[in-house]
């Protein structure tokens, strides 16, 4: 049974659609990363489900029951500010069992999952200390134990990592990680735009842009199997490169025919309709490998260079777009600027997507 | 670089010495004030605060002993004695006529009319002479410049408080302004959080009522509304001007703590939302101390007009010793005793007591309450 289903949920703000047709089911369990540039509405789906904006439209239901008008805190659901939103003139140890006193749980009780919380959190020292005696890891932890007092269905994570510095933010991203692994049967659900974050935290992504979901699926899916132009491009560091392919030959197997005379023949199939068309061949950087021979699907002018030590981003300029053609290249590599080279990708590594920007790969799913 | 850091630290010394001069020019009246309701009366009529605490230099009226403790030695008559009676003091000037009252130095012997004479020593010993026997009761009068010591004294205060009834008006005064100022932050607290942060039909209209009543004049609503009180039987009494003074605090108050309040942040409202709390309870529990510098601000507001208002009282409470309070008692003093320095600076300074102590217990609240709606997190 899905622990909490959304179907064909919408929001409006005024006259400005933010989220439409929204249907999504999540299972027990789960630990659900909503993705997305920002603006396109992943935060605000999740103060839906967190009762904290309204449905305009549709159905929120959790554990089967219908949750548009219940409050927030009936909802069997626990929250995670992106600032921590801790109480600042509570203790840590007031502002973990906050919610309980509400909800006027005997004084034993709540000092005894306090004290449990905060031992896994390791927050026991810190107990007695007002928030701003605390870094901003701690807070984040503190903010975390908050959710976990109260035991909850549901875990909401509105973009908890983005107030860390980078180091922080890794150390906390795997405290996360190991907190879910604890809790097997909390299902959760997380919100970020950090793409690294979605992939190793998720056991599936759901990708939102531009109103509504783009694709939903595992963190791998989503890497080998994008949907469309707009998930290849935004699963994936550096960003996957589009070149422009004209269909020359259609079938079981297409053939492409690229800038610079280049020509390529892709295991995908095409319809007849699509011949002439002009679509988008899509190679991600680390599957370009540099050949000699006259097999290649891009020839370009070295434009610049990132070496990172482990590999070698290498810049060509697109004359089609603004965005640059990357490769990435194993070790360090001894090119200059200027220099040409030509690239091939192994055939069933390339993605095609048509005009539409749908993927022609994997259409049907 | 060298010439700009010299300029701006000749600029910041020119503001140091600004702040200090106005620091002085605010607070020397209030000193004055001060030193001048503990110095003793007839000190307080000779000379101003500034010389008071060196050795002043008076002119005094002493008389001599009277014609029945006259002597009668070698054919004069003699009257014998201290200007000072039983204390010790210096001379530096004598004479007999008020014309000149310090036309002669000390020793020396002064001819008087009909053959008398007079001399006076610095330690203020006398010897009248006369050729006639003394016939005044009452003695003659001295005319003496004495230097004589600064006297401090609380007499001023405990004839103020006690004999000039300005301790009752002190305490009629507190019993209007305590729950004048406790009494619209109640209410203002709760108006602030629902105009912040509860959504309901009209909130935007309201608030703008309550800032068009920032500017409505209370004057025009003073007869109003005591004929009002009059008609439903409130009349001059200390709930009719609890009330009144609520209603005129009530449009600032709702608006300083609404700007303060509607800049807490959202989410932490949201998490106490979502930790199960009612408003009611994440009023209590959340905004009530997390306001604290803006309730603090206000209130310092609020008891400092109340404490120093006179034409309000003046409308809706009686000018019997029950209810007039200390501004209308300074006033009525004025009229009455207007001539007293000691008792109007001991009451002056009484009434501005109580207002001092509440500013610079409360100030750092006062400061950061003001600037709560114009800088970040308050």
């Amino acid at each position: 049974m899905a622990n909490l289903k959304l179907t064909d949920v919408s929001k409006v703000y005024g006259n400005v659609p933010v989220l439409t047709d929204i249907n999504l089911e999540i299972e027990q369990g789960e630990l659900i990363v909503f993705v997305g540039p920002s603006g396109c509405g992943k935060s605000t789906l999740l103060r839906m489900i967190a009762g904290l904006e309204s449905i305009n439209s549709g159905q929120l239901e959790i554990d089967g029951k219908l949750m548009n008008q219940v409050p927030p805190a009936k909802r069997g659901i626990a929250m995670v500010f992106q600032s921590y939103a801790l109480y600042p003139h509570l203790s840590v140890r007031d502002n973990m069992s906050f919610a309980l006193k509400i909800a006027k749980v005997p004084a034993a009780e709540i000092n005894r999952v306090v004290e449990e919380a905060a031992a896994s959190l390791q927050l026991t020292e810190y107990l007695d200390r007002l928030p701003k005696a605390l870094s901003g890891g701690q807070r984040q932890r503190v903010a975390i134990g908050r959710a976990i007092v109260r035991d909850p269905k549901i875990f909401l994570f509105d973009e908890p990592l983005s107030n860390l510095d980078a180091a922080l933010r890794v150390a906390t991203r795997i405290e996360i990680a190991q907190l879910k692994e604890k809790m097997p049967q909390s299902t959760m659900i997380y919100v970020t735009h950090d793409q690294v974050e979605a992939m190793t935290l998720a056991t599936r992504i759901v990708v939102l842009n531009n109103r509504g979901i783009e694709q939903v699926g595992t963190p791998l899916e989503l890497y080998q199997k994008p949907a469309n132009k707009f998930v290849a491009t935004f699963i994936g560091s550096p960003a996957m490169n589009l070149l422009p392919a004209t269909v020359t030959e259609t079938g079981q197997q297409t053939r492409l025919s690229l800038a610079e005379g280049a020509l390529a023949t892709v295991p995908i199939a095409t319809t007849k309709a699509e011949q002439n068309l002009i679509f988008s061949l899509g190679a991600r950087p680390e599957d370009m490998q540099i050949t000699e021979t006259d097999d290649y699907i891009f020839k370009g002018k070295i434009n610049y260079i990132e070496a990172l030590g482990e590999v070698t981003l290498v810049y060509f300029n697109n004359p089609n777009d603004s965005v640059p053609i990357i490769a990435k290249v194993a070790g360090i590599a001894s090119f200059v600027r200027g220099q040409i080279l030509k690239f091939t990708v192994a055939p069933d590594k390339l993605q095609l997507f048509n005009q539409q920007g749908v993927s022609c790969k994997y259409r049907e799913s | 670089m060298g010439a700009i850091l010299g300029k701006n630290s000749a600029l910041t010394w020119v503001v140091h010495i600004s702040v200090l001069l106005l620091v002085l020019l605010w607070t020397i009246p209030t000193v004055g004030l001060l030193i001048s309701s503990l110095r003793d009366k007839d000190q307080l009529v000779a000379t101003g605060w500034w010389p008071s605490f060196s050795t002043v230099e008076r002119n005094l009226i002493k008389r001599s002993a009277p014609a029945s403790e006259q002597l009668k030695e070698t054919g004069k008559y003699l009257l014998k004695g201290n200007v000072f009676a039983d204390q010790a003091g210096t001379v530096t000037a004598f004479g007999w006529r008020s014309q000149k009252p310090g036309a002669y130095v000390p020793g020396d012997t002064v001819q008087m009319r009909k053959g008398k004479t007079l001399k006076i020593e610095a330690d203020g010993r006398y010897l009248l002479t006369s050729p006639t026997a003394f016939t005044s009761k009452r003695g003659a009068r001295l005319f003496v410049t004495v230097l004589e010591k600064p006297i401090f004294t609380l007499d001023n205060y405990s004839e103020v408080l006690f004999a000039e009834g300005l301790g009752k008006s002190f305490l009629n005064t507190m019993t209007v302004t305590i729950p004048a100022t406790v009494i619209p932050i109640l209410i203002a607290a709760f108006a602030a959080y629902a105009l912040a942060w509860m959504e309901f039909p009209g909130r935007a209209i309201f608030l703008a009522i309550v800032v068009g009543l920032l500017v409505v004049p209370l004057q025009m609503s003073l007869i109003p509304l005591l004929k009002l009180y009059t008609n439903i039987g409130i009349g001059k009494s200390y709930l009719g001007i609890w009330l009144a003074h609520t209603g005129f605090g009530l449009p600032l108050a709702i608006y300083l703590l609404r700007n303060y309040i509607a800049g807490l942040p959202r989410e932490i409202i949201e998490s106490a939302r979502v930790d199960g709390a009612n408003d009611f309870q994440i009023f209590v529990r959340i905004i009530l101390p997390l306001s604290f510098p803006a309730l603090a601000s206000f209130a310092i507001f609020q008891f400092l007009w109340v404490w120093n208002d006179l034409l309000i009282a003046t409308v809706f409470l009686g000018n019997n010793e029950e209810q007039l309070v200390m501004t209308g008692r300074l006033r009525e003093m004025l009229g009455s005793r207007g001539g007293n320095w000691e008792i109007l600076t001991a009451s002056a300074f009484v009434s501005i007591l109580v207002p001092l102590i509440v500013f610079f217990s409360l100030q750092k609240y006062l400061v950061r309450g003001l600037l709560s709606g114009s800088v970040k997190g308050g």
